[in-house]
């Protein structure tokens, strides 16, 4: 099978929607000519024309309302946000509106669009271009929840929440971009709320987010060398979470770690470890359930207090060692 | 010319040297940054402003020490020409402790509030509300300063460009709103953007004065913004300026600038702002040839140091980290 880095994929998904589907069309500022703030529309004005590959002027607060709009008239937009930091500009329309047309209107009537955009550090851009919001979208009723971590979970997952006919947002970790996996070449979906299994292991469990599934893996290929065999978790959506795939595995390990790059205090990990002990599985622990994200504090410029603002991989063994190690 | 001696009030003949300097200190910091940029040794992003050095020196010009102003991404200008050094601005962008924010910021974050630099900003459109706020102080207050708001083109196209004008506008806050339009955002052209000829002609529908300046040209800087900043002085109210410019590197390290073509980069740099005040300088007998060469060559010394009192400025420390997230 061929290889496609996370950023082809998503591409790759796009056209090939795009293609299929004449009601699917991108906006967002930057999408055209010059491909888009990381590339990932790169080459798409040539295929789909300007009309479809829709280059935004600056704003944000009209370009998601727009979406909005035009999901609701039958259109299925997919809205490209520079960083996903902007969101805060969008919030009202999707916070406001894209979540709760569709109830408080009775069911008449259907927002199908997706909110695309990359967040995270690790690049160096600052407090401003590099945070993880995606507990906040989370916490709204009304809102889907993606992030992938592979290349070929991002193609059959953005598929997916495209067919879908509600707001999705889509977040695409820029230090997954460069990242390869093998990917088909046909289209395929991947259902949103099916956690996958990374790593099968028995010892402890790790639910892990976006670029922290691959510092998990990494983190549990040197801990098997240690004599742990970690299970590795990637719920791939948020919302729906796939609850059943991780009170299993805890079950099985009867230990928890959660690790994300979002701030810890009020992350999507407190809602993780509160599943686990609000089910069967909390019989089953045998440590306290282990929470690593990010410390309480806008990301630095300088490169390694960047890094050190978010969990690594050595912080990652560390938790694993203390739950394991824990009587 | 008849234009060297047309001067706003607060700036003396004998000003201009320093003027002229501060030109040359952004052309050749810029430059720097550039090449460290390319040689890996400053990460993030960076935006430069070379090509724009007459808005930001002839804008802050007409400004007392006390007045203030707000930045953009691309700052570095306004930033020196607001008395910011270069030693503590190179060290921010090599992310050291002796840099203006402490290896915190970065290039999009530089700040100094004490000295009436409120910030450059991550975020296209989020000056204009802090800038009214700060006029809005000085009016609180009677503390009699202005506040000078930098914004490129695409910001006005922001929903917070439209809020915060309408606001001043109102409440008649001391702040002048000054766009340096260089012709594009990052890809958009203006004209592509927005509907109208001047983004200076959306004043009107504020009810405060807009004015179209030669952005290339530091005397009509001076004299447009001159004017404006005695207007809010005197409590008339906010002016919107758009001065017309152009950035002669693309938006920013990763920009093939497909969006443009090499003869209109070659028009532009035709009129280049430096060479055009140096030409105004000497001809007018308000500087000699020999003094405007070794103004240059100290400016470009200036900067030299700079790099090596970035090198040399130690790292921040982990336990740096933590620190400043609240007063
Ligand atoms: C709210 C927001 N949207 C998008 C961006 C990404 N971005 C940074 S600079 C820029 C272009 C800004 O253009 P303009 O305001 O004309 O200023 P210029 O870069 O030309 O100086 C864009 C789209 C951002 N930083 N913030």
């Amino acid at each position: 099978m061929r290889e496609l880095t996370y950023l082809e994929a998503v591409r790759e998904a796009m056209s090939q929607e795009m293609r299929e589907n004449d009601d699917v069309f991108i906006l967002g500022e930057d999408i055209g000519v010059y491909g888009g703030a990381f590339g990932v529309t790169r080459g798409m004005i040539e295929e789909f024309g300007p009309e479809r590959i829709r280059n935004t002027p600056i704003s944000e607060a009209a370009i998601s309302g727009a979406a909005v709009g035009a999901a609701l008239t039958g259109m299925r937009p997919i809205l490209e946000l520079q960083f996903s930091d902007f969101i805060t500009i969008a919030m009202d329309n999707m916070v406001n509106q894209a979540a709760k047309i569709r109830y408080m209107y009775g069911g008449k009537g259907k927002v199908p669009m997706v909110l695309r955009t990359p967040a995270g550090s690790g690049t160096g851009a600052a407090a401003q271009h590099s945070q993880s919001l995606e507990a906040w979208m989370a916490h709204v009723p009304g809102l889907k929840v993606v992030q992938p971590s592979t290349a070929y979970d991002a193609k059959g997952l953005l598929k997916a929440a495209i067919d879908d006919d509600n707001p999705v947002i889509f977040y695409e970790h820029k230090l997954c971009y460069r990242t390869k996996s093998d990917v088909p070449e046909e289209p395929y979906s991947i259902p949103l709320g099916k956690a996958d299994v990374k790593r099968q292991g028995t010892d402890v469990t790790i639910v892990a987010t976006a670029i922290m599934v691959h510092k998990s893996l990494e983190a549990a290929a040197e801990l098997e060398k240690q004599g742990i065999s970690v299970e590795v978790i990637d719920p791939r959506t948020l919302v729906p979470l796939d609850e059943e795939t991780i009170i299993e595995s805890v079950k099985k390990t009867s230990r928890l770690v959660v690790v994300h790059e979002a701030v810890k205090r009020g992350g999507f990990g407190g809602e993780i470890a509160s599943m686990i002990a609000e089910s069967e599985a909390f019989d089953y622990l045998d440590a306290p359930i282990k929470r690593l994200g990010g410390k309480s504090v806008p990301i630095p410029y300088n490169p390694e207090l960047e890094k050190s603002a978010v969990p690594g991989v050595e912080d990652i063994i560390a938790a694993v060692k203390e739950t394991v190690n824990r009587q | 010319m008849t234009q060297a001696v047309n001067l706003p009030p607060h700036v003396k003949e004998t000003d201009l040297a320093g003027l002229y300097k501060q030109m040359w200190l952004i052309r050749y910091f810029e430059e720097k940054v550039d090449e460290f940029f390319a040689k890996g040794m400053i990460h993030g992003t960076t935006h430069l402003s070379v090509g724009q050095e007459a808005s930001a020196v002839g804008a802050i010009a007409v400004l007392e020490e006390e007045d203030k102003i707000t930045s953009t991404h691309r700052g570095h200008g306004h930033c020196i020409a607001k008395g910011a050094e270069v030693n503590p601005m190179m060290a921010e962008l090599f992310g050291r402790t002796t840099g203006y924010c402490k290896g915190k910021g970065g290039s999009m974050h530089i700040a100094d509030v004490a000295s009436g630099n409120l910030g450059a900003n991550g975020i296209v459109g989020g000056g204009f509300a802090i800038a009214a706020g700060a006029a809005l102080t000085s009016q609180m207050k009677r503390a009699g300063y202005v506040v000078l708001c930098f914004f490129g083109d695409g910001a006005s196209n922001e929903g917070s460009f439209h809020e915060a004008i309408n606001l001043a506008s109102i409440w008649k806050l001391p702040v002048v709103f000054i766009c340096e339009n260089n012709q594009y955002g990052m890809s958009g052209p203006v004209k592509d953007m927005t509907n109208i000829e001047n983004i200076a002609d959306r004043a009107e529908s504020y009810g405060i004065p807009g004015k179209v300046v030669d952005g290339n040209d530091v005397f009509d800087v001076m004299n447009g913004v001159g004017e404006a900043v005695e207007r809010a002085r005197n409590g008339e109210g906010p002016s919107l300026i758009e001065a017309k410019t152009y950035r002669w590197k693309g938006h920013s390290k990763s920009d093939a600038k497909k969006y443009r073509t090499r003869e209109e980069e070659t028009e532009w740099r035709q009129k280049d702002p430096i060479e055009r005040f140096r030409l105004i300088l000497v001809n007018e007998g308000l500087l000699s040839e020999e003094d405007a060469e070794n103004i240059r060559l100290e400016a470009k010394k200036e900067v030299e140091e700079s790099v090596e009192f970035a090198i040399n400025s130690p790292e921040p420390t982990l336990d740096d980290l933590m620190e400043d997230i609240f007063a």
